[in-house]
């Protein structure tokens, strides 16, 4: 027999799947709209950006109502609240996308300051890093957001190097600074969206294993 | 299974209990915290109540029991055949699910057991204020103390039964049910209670409302079957309980 509940959860897990490859989307999007100067790519981040924030009040919503009226227990507990955090780092992921595409279209008004690499390379760990959470929510792989963690590392030095080039760059040409601020912004977006990313794998752990692995320790729940 | 965590006051061990050829408990291994709340959980017909009632031996009243195994109360085998049972039932106090006072005053429902210690006039006094205070319900009744039991609401009757239960100063109040006849604002009295009786007394409480079993309880146990599935703290069996069937029932995908 099938439970009402059951079929609220499953409600829940939808809009939640629905919400992450929407973001994952538009984080390509707006790389597209940087590496390609595809305008067009970035006005479609900004209005899918709207879709991000109105699933989120959907889930957020659906979350305390069933938390209010279905006093969850155990793993229902916790996905439903897991459900509720996922959704806000994804919404913060859609700013940083809109952010990344609202710098590609001034970028592109310009000049290209510079033949990109590292950003690509960002971008692409963690465009894998959103599919591979998604998998791992999806077919409850927990080993696999466990390596998210590792990844993020890898995103997080690709940013250093990129802040650090371009430091070296503006001292270099004053004529690049505007530019080169514009392209540390969108290494910095990509870096929280990775730490975002990471915030959810250790969110699909706690969901899945019952351990809270956040801050670089782990402890089982209650 | 982390139930160890202090001396317990009761230790069940291998416990098997039989109602004639029907086995209704199954090797029952538990430790029971003093001054802390255990709630026994589990579908109806799954032991809990016949376990409660190991404890003040009150399947002894039933010819057919059978049992086997051992309850270990302060180091003393309470299956042991020269146990004082009547002391027993003084020191293991028992709260039903249906209130019961006697057809009697308020005071001398409380006074009962006292007077049947051979308490004196000034001390039975003295007492019966100190328990109906603990029990929530001097202020309802201070006025009142020799109208009928019978007059007092649902709820006050059930305070009445714990007050009368914690006359006698037990260690252990064993409470079936306390809340299934009461409504809301009545068993939220008897929960609020629980939490402040557990400072003076080990309580043990069998409920079929798991919301009742999060609310009071620090330790839970989940039966199936006449057996004990898990048995862990409240908050792990809640959030985190490490078996499936209990899971499914907290969950309510059971059967």
């Amino acid at each position: 027999m099938e439970l009402h509940f059951d079929q609220e959860l499953a409600q829940l897990k939808e809009k939640l799947l629905l919400m992450s490859s929407l973001t994952e989307h538009n984080v390509a999007l707006a790389i597209r709209a940087l590496v390609e100067r595809d305008d067009v790519a970035a006005a479609k981040v900004e209005r899918d950006d709207d879709l991000l924030d109105k699933l989120e009040i959907e889930i957020d919503g659906l979350g305390i109502r069933l938390l209010a009226l279905r006093q969850p227990k155990a793993s229902d507990l916790r996905l439903i609240t897991t459900a509720m955090k996922i959704s806000t780092d994804l919404e913060r992921m859609g700013d940083r996308a809109v952010t990344i595409s609202r710098r590609a279209v001034e970028l592109n008004k310009e000049p290209e300051l510079k033949p990109l690499v590292d950003i690509p390379r960002m971008a692409e760990i963690c465009q894998s890093m959103i599919r591979d959470t998604l998998d791992a929510f999806v077919y409850q792989k927990t080993d696999l957001a466990r390596q998210m963690i590792q990844r993020d590392n890898e995103v997080d030095q690709l940013n250093r190097k990129v802040q650090s080039d371009l430091t070296e760059l503006m001292l270099r040409d004053s004529q690049t600074i505007v530019r080169g601020l514009k392209l540390m912004r969108v290494a910095q977006s990509l870096e929280r969206i990775g730490d975002h990313t990471g915030n959810i794998a250790e969110e699909i752990v706690y969901l899945y294993e019952a351990r809270d692995i956040r801050h670089h320790q782990e402890t089982v729940a209650a | 299974m982390d139930n160890t965590n202090g001396k317990p006051i009761v230790e069940i061990s291998g416990l098997n209990f039989w109602y004639g050829p029907k086995q209704a408990l199954f090797d029952i291994n538990l430790a029971i915290q003093p001054n802390r709340t255990t709630a026994l959980i589990g579908p109806s017909g799954c032991g809990k109540s016949t376990l409660l009632r190991c404890l003040n031996r009150m399947n002894d009243l039933n010819d057919e029991q059978r049992i086997e195994g051992n309850i270990v109360m302060h180091g003393m085998n309470i299956r042991h055949p020269e146990v004082d049972v009547i002391e027993l039932r003084k020191r293991v106090g028992m709260v039903f699910q249906k209130s019961n006072p006697f057809p009697k005053s308020i005071f001398d429902n409380v006074a009962y057991g006292l007077r049947i210690q051979g308490s004196k006039k000034n001390h039975l006094e003295e007492r019966v204020e100190s328990s109906l205070r603990r029990a929530a319900l001097w202020e309802e009744v201070k006025d009142r103390l020799q109208e009928s039991a019978l007059s007092l609401s649902g709820g006050q009757q059930q305070r009445l039964c714990i007050a009368r239960t914690i006359a006698v100063e037990p260690d252990v109040m064993l409470m079936d049910e306390p809340c299934s006849a009461l409504d809301p604002t009545a068993t939220a009295k008897i929960e609020e209670l629980i939490q402040d009786l557990k400072r003076y007394y080990t309580i043990i409480i069998v409920t079929h409302n798991m919301q009742q079993a999060t609310r009071c309880s620090d330790f839970t146990g989940f039966f199936y079957l006449g057996r004990l599935v898990e048995f862990d703290s409240t908050n792990r069996i809640f959030t985190n309980p490490a078996n499936k069937q209990t899971e499914d029932y907290i969950t309510g995908r059971f059967g």
